[in-house]
């Protein structure tokens, strides 16, 4: 199984990509299986917020949210700490959205907010995470994602969020994303 | 069939979609909100063809359901927790009027302590006011309980109102994938509801009426037997489902690796999936462990439950329910039995997952180690004491 965590904030649409990652590798059929799901309870703009995607090539029965994580996605840089680090399986990666210098093999950081302002013309970098993180892992490939965004997007900002997540992925990775791979 | 990535919320709603109650009248309450806030976006968008009525409380939602109930109509509601509570009233005057009723609950925990998180003690507080209850798995199972439970409430020798049970959050707020059936095949399946227990001009008669002393009774054993009578028509109702949707159910409990277990721990809802991943864990470690879930609270499956822990050395109730004061309600009706059934297995009862609190693995797992002790107590996960 591969476990991925989302930090965001209220309002920038953590789980919507932890939604759209779940469709974009569950529905291309065969034995795919995901679940997806956010921190449960109130919802605040603005106040931390976690969200969940589990995938397997199984039926998964576990709805707990996850301990440790094989990806930890950070939409928001506020809200990694080092105490990050403890919830990360041995092996793991970190993708960070800063404009910041990072020097730590575990993390593929970027300035994902400047990809944002060029192509969706707001600061919300959801679908550029994912687009992201198709890249690092090679677990899902862009045409599934855009097929995802395709079915449960609004028509108006389906394009430039497919844009967005091809974007994305070229700039983490020169664009090689298309191989699924699940061990 | 269409493959969709669904929450257990969106997937009931898709369900009843497929149903076409003409008359669907709600509160939202969390985590029940999604169910009814689709729906209403069905009916605006003409592909639910239902009068939907946006009431002002719960006990205005069952009275309006059975009101459309009473003149022939398919009705739906939707409820959750405290909203349970508040139409507790109308409960009984459902099943009573023998009106065929869906409704889904969100299984949420009570107050107080104020918590919007889930547990079961909503629904099973209301075990004995005649209403079948099923409790989903997973969010397929929860589309096809909105589509079976028509089917079974509505036949004229069940004619019992149905609640369908989905723990709030942990499936009704878990987005996976999920086949939707076509309308046609739904339509195949689901014929459209047809009553003589409705006020008709051409046939007058009296519905939901008083009866004293000397009649009350008569009434009462006949909602029993309707209850019973759901038994054979959920097993009837899963074959047809089968033939025509490709799914099979297993009736009132669904039985994993029981066969030649010797420690069985039987729970309900979501929890399952967990469940079994543990037993298949210990299970490749050599242990012979098995897993009852029950599907159906009412009515209750004991003979079904008797037979498959028969040969067990030990079984352990896990619920998210607690009757203060005593046990568990499951694991008081799990002892009934196997009690009638002759068994005399020692049996021990754990609470979990109260107010929304996480059950692990890790905890499933010790329940089995604690299985072998053959102790009977109660324990409540996270805690460990039995308040004694």
């Amino acid at each position: 199984m591969i476990e991925i965590l989302w930090y965001g904030r209220g309002g920038q649409g953590a789980f919507t990509a932890a939604r759209l990652l779940g469709a974009a590798f569950s529905l291309r059929g065969g034995t795919n299986y995901a679940l997806a799901f956010p921190s449960f309870g109130p919802e605040r703009r603005g106040a931390p917020i976690r969200a969940f995607t589990k995938l397997d090539t199984k039926p998964i029965g576990n709805r707990s949210e996850i301990a440790k994580a094989d990806y930890i996605i950070f939409l928001d840089d506020t809200l990694f700490t080092e105490k990050t680090y403890r919830d990360l399986k041995p092996g793991g990666r970190i993708l960070l959205n800063t404009k910041k210098e990072v020097s730590d093999d575990r993390i593929v950081a970027f300035d994902g907010d400047a990809l944002a302002e060029e192509i969706l013309r707001r600061p919300i970098t959801n679908t550029i995470m994912l687009g992201a993180f198709a890249a690092v892992s090679g677990t899902v490939s862009l045409k599934n994602i855009e097929e995802a965004i395709r079915g449960s997007m609004p028509a108006k900002l389906q394009e430039r969020n497919i844009s967005a997540v091809q974007a994305a992925a070229k700039a983490v990775e020169g664009g090689r994303a298309d191989e699924t791979v699940l061990a | 069939m269409a493959k969709k990535f669904l929450s257990g919320n969106e997937a009931f709603a898709e369900g009843i979609r497929l149903a076409r109650p003409q008359v669907i009248s709600a509160y939202p309450i969390t985590p029940q909100t999604i169910v009814v806030e689709r729906l209403s976006e069905m009916v605006e968008a003409g592909s639910l063809r239902s009068e939907f009525i946006h009431v002002e409380s719960e006990h205005s939602a069952l009275s309006c359901a059975m009101g459309a109930s009473s003149v022939g109509a398919r009705a739906f509601t939707a409820t959750s927790s405290q909203g349970l509570l508040y139409m507790a009233e109308c409960l009984t005057y459902a099943s009573g009027g023998r009106f065929p009723i869906v409704m889904m609950n969100a299984n949420r925990s009570t107050a107080l302590p104020w918590n919007i998180y889930g547990d079961q003690r909503d629904s099973i507080s209301q075990l004995d006011c005649g209403w079948i209850q099923a409790y989903a798995a997973d969010a397929q199972e929860a589309l096809d309980l909105a589509l079976m439970s028509y089917r079974i409430a509505e036949r004229k020798e069940v004619s019992t109102p149905f609640m369908a049970n989905l723990d709030g959050f942990v499936l009704t707020h878990t987005y996976e994938v999920v086949d939707v059936p076509e309308e046609e095949q739904a339509d195949r399946f689901l014929p459209k509801f047809e009553t003589d227990n409705k006020l008709d001009l051409e046939h007058p008669r009296n519905l939901a009426f008083s009866a004293g002393p000397a009649h009350n009774t008569a009434f009462k054993y006949k909602e029993h037997v309707g209850l019973c009578n759901a038994k054979a028509a959920i097993k009837e109702t899963e074959a047809e489902f089968a033939k025509v949707f490709g799914r099979q159910y297993p009736g009132l409990i669904e039985e994993y690796r029981t066969e030649d277990a010797e420690y069985i721990l039987i729970t309900l809802g979501s929890i399952a999936g967990l469940a079994k991943e543990t037993v298949d864990r210990l299970r490749k470690e050599g242990q012979r462990v098995g897993l009852v879930r029950i599907r159906y609270l009412r009515p209750f499956p004991n003979e079904e439950i008797a037979k498959a822990v028969s040969s067990a050395k030990a079984v352990a109730v896990l619920e998210k329910d607690i009757s203060f004061g005593n046990e568990g309600t499951v694991y008081t009706n799990v002892n009934s039995a196997l009690h009638k059934a002759g068994l005399s297995i020692p049996s021990s009862n754990y609470i979990g997952g109260l107010g929304g609190r996480n059950i692990s693995g890790e905890e499933i797992e010790g329940i089995f180690g604690e299985l072998k002790e053959h102790r009977a107590k109660i324990t409540f996960l996270g805690i460990g004491g039995d308040g004694k």
